[in-house]
């Protein structure tokens, strides 16, 4: 099922390179409850190994298009389409990451990150994860607390966990809900830069809601700048700076130019 | 190093004071306690401000006391009738447990159970429920059976409204996690809802381990039997007072087994939840 269909414009020019993981067109959202339109004509194509991450003010909609991509909400009109096959619910080949670790204290460590197989697969086969779980383990820095209850985590530790357990069933594309943002400030930088390194490792396709502007910059290829009522898309934000990004690129005057640009649309909207 | 102009100043070390009651191990503050309540106790008996009969004195309970333990290591005619309450209360117990997981998980579950059912257990939870003992009597006859039904129906509703309340504990991400898992109704349910709700119910396991023994000796008093709520009746109406403290004590020890066995299964599934309780019983 190949399809090759005219991207927009604008998104044609900025992206030349790989085969598009995701594709949204012409996506809204409106509640019929309140009439609100929480998504207004969004259009969005992420490519294999891109970094996306969309920012914008609480209650610009940004939230309610993750929630649609993840297959948990469905759009009013448009198209999402995920490795060649729309989204109709949630699939096995997206991995989500929220806010909190979200992860259950009465299971270790290990069962936690193969929860997602135990749910979908049965027991049996989340057993047989337990090696898979284990290199993931390994990979973020954690392989010595396998049986380890959640309790006994600190936070920057259950949510490199839960980056195992989104990693787990090796989804096509990464979603993550503000994943960072309950952390300290300290620890937040640090797992940006792990995450970064896990990402690239990987070669992970992935999509990140966020409102700091500077974890954006310094994750993201590409940022997607919204506005509220209703939601939109305003500016494709290309970053240019070279990977593997580092903490001191903050200190640098393209990184500042870039995050006083959006600052800039963003600020306008808070006048308004 | 020290400059000139300043004089040299000593380390500000100070000691936070605790106040001595924080400071004394609990069971002495218990003993304490103890003693000075038996001590007033015996004074006011002592110099016969009560009477006799309203408040025997110490050693007239302690008496009594001694030879109700007695009746009951000897396994005479007590015995028989603590084990018919503890068998009520048992019985009763059980029943509230399984009426009032299965309504709460109704209520907690399901809109209908939301919408319809739960304003009519509202309904029901705000009467008297002891007021509703003549009839259990009438259906069920003056056995062990209506005695049930009162501690049973007395004790359903905190477990109801505990695990209806539990069901919704789980956070709203942990809901989205397990959609997004793919997760099945029932398997959000028996994977992620009930467990997160097993603190909560417990807490209404507890609620109910002191109501169905109200409702046990309730309906002793009432609808009289061979429980030991007959016998503090009888006792009563004799104006054997020591008595009636006596079986009371010794009721209120059936009572402590059932809550601790109920802390002690809390304890037990609930291991991940090491949150402090104040007092640290229960």
């Amino acid at each position: 099922m190949s399809k090759v269909e005219p991207l927009p414009l604008e998104l044609q020019t900025a992206v030349p390179q790989s085969l598009p993981v995701y594709e949204i067109e012409r996506l809204s959202k409106t509640y019929a409850r309140n009439n609100l339109t929480a998504l207004s004509d969004v259009y969005l194509t992420i490519h294999k190994g891109e970094f996306v991450s969309v920012i914008g003010t609480s209650g610009c909609g940004k939230s309610t298009l993750l929630k649609i991509m993840a297959g948990l909400l469905p759009p009013t009109t448009g198209r999402v389409v995920l490795d060649g096959r729309p989204v109709l619910g949630p699939r096995p080949d997206i991995g989500m990451m929220f806010q909190q670790a979200t992860l259950l204290p009465w299971k270790t460590t290990i069962e936690n990150i193969v929860l997602p197989i135990e749910i979908r697969e049965g027991r049996a086969a989340a057993k047989a994860a337990h090696v898979r779980a284990m290199d993931l383990l390994e990979l973020v820095g954690l392989g010595d607390f396998p049986n380890v209850y959640p309790g006994e985590l600190s936070g920057g530790m259950a949510q490199r966990a839960s980056i195992c357990r989104m990693l787990v069933a090796d989804p096509a594309m990464l979603l993550l809900d503000e994943p960072f943002s309950a952390l300290d400030e300290f620890t937040r930088d640090f797992m940006n830069m792990e995450f970064q390194r896990i990402c690239m490792e990987r070669g992970a396709t992935a999509f990140l809601v966020t409102h700091s502007l500077e974890e954006a910059v310094i994750l993201s290829d590409r940022i997607q700048v919204m506005k509220a009522r209703p939601g939109r898309i305003v500016e494709d934000v290309r970053i240019d700076l070279p990977r593997p990004r580092t903490l001191e690129m903050i200190n640098t005057q393209e990184f500042g130019e870039i995050v006083a640009h959006i600052r800039e649309l963003l600020g306008k909207e808070a006048h308004e | 190093m020290t400059d000139a102009s300043r004089p040299e100043v000593e380390d500000t070390v100070w000691e936070e004071r605790e106040a001595l009651i924080d400071r004394i191990p609990r069971w002495i503050a218990m003993t304490f306690l103890f003693v000075a309540v038996v001590a007033i106790w015996d004074l006011v008996t002592r110099m016969g401000w009560v009477s006799a009969i309203i408040l025997p004195t110490p050693a007239e309970t302690l008496e009594d006391l001694i030879f109700v333990g007695g009746n009951l290591i000897a396994g005479e005619y007590m015995v028989d009738a603590l084990w018919t309450t503890t068998l009520t209360v048992a019985y009763g117990f059980l029943i509230a447990a399984g009426i009032g997981f299965s309504l709460g998980v109704l209520v907690g579950e399901t809109k209908f159970g939301e919408r319809a059912v739960m304003p009519y257990l509202v309904a029901i939870d705000t009467m008297p429920k002891v007021a509703f003992a003549p009839l259990f009597i009438a259906w069920l006859g003056f056995d062990i059976g209506s005695k049930v039904a009162l501690a049973a129906f007395i004790a359903t509703f905190p477990i109801v409204v505990a695990t209806a309340a539990g069901l919704y504990a789980a956070s709203e991400n942990e809901r989205l996690l397990f959609k997004s898992m793919g997760a099945t109704r029932l398997q959000t349910l028996l994977r992620l809802k009930l467990p997160t709700g097993l603190p909560y119910i417990f807490t209404g396991l507890k609620i109910a381990s002191v109501g169905v023994m109200a409702g046990a000796i309730t309906g002793e008093f009432l609808g009289g039997g061979r429980g030991f709520g007959a016998l503090i009746r009888q006792s009563a109406s004799q104006l054997d007072t020591p008595r009636v403290f006596a079986l009371i004590l010794y009721l209120s020890l059936l009572g402590l087994a059932l809550y601790f066995t109920v802390v002690w299964m809390q304890r037990y599934f609930v291991f991940w939840n090491k949150a402090e309780k104040p007092g640290g019983i229960g």
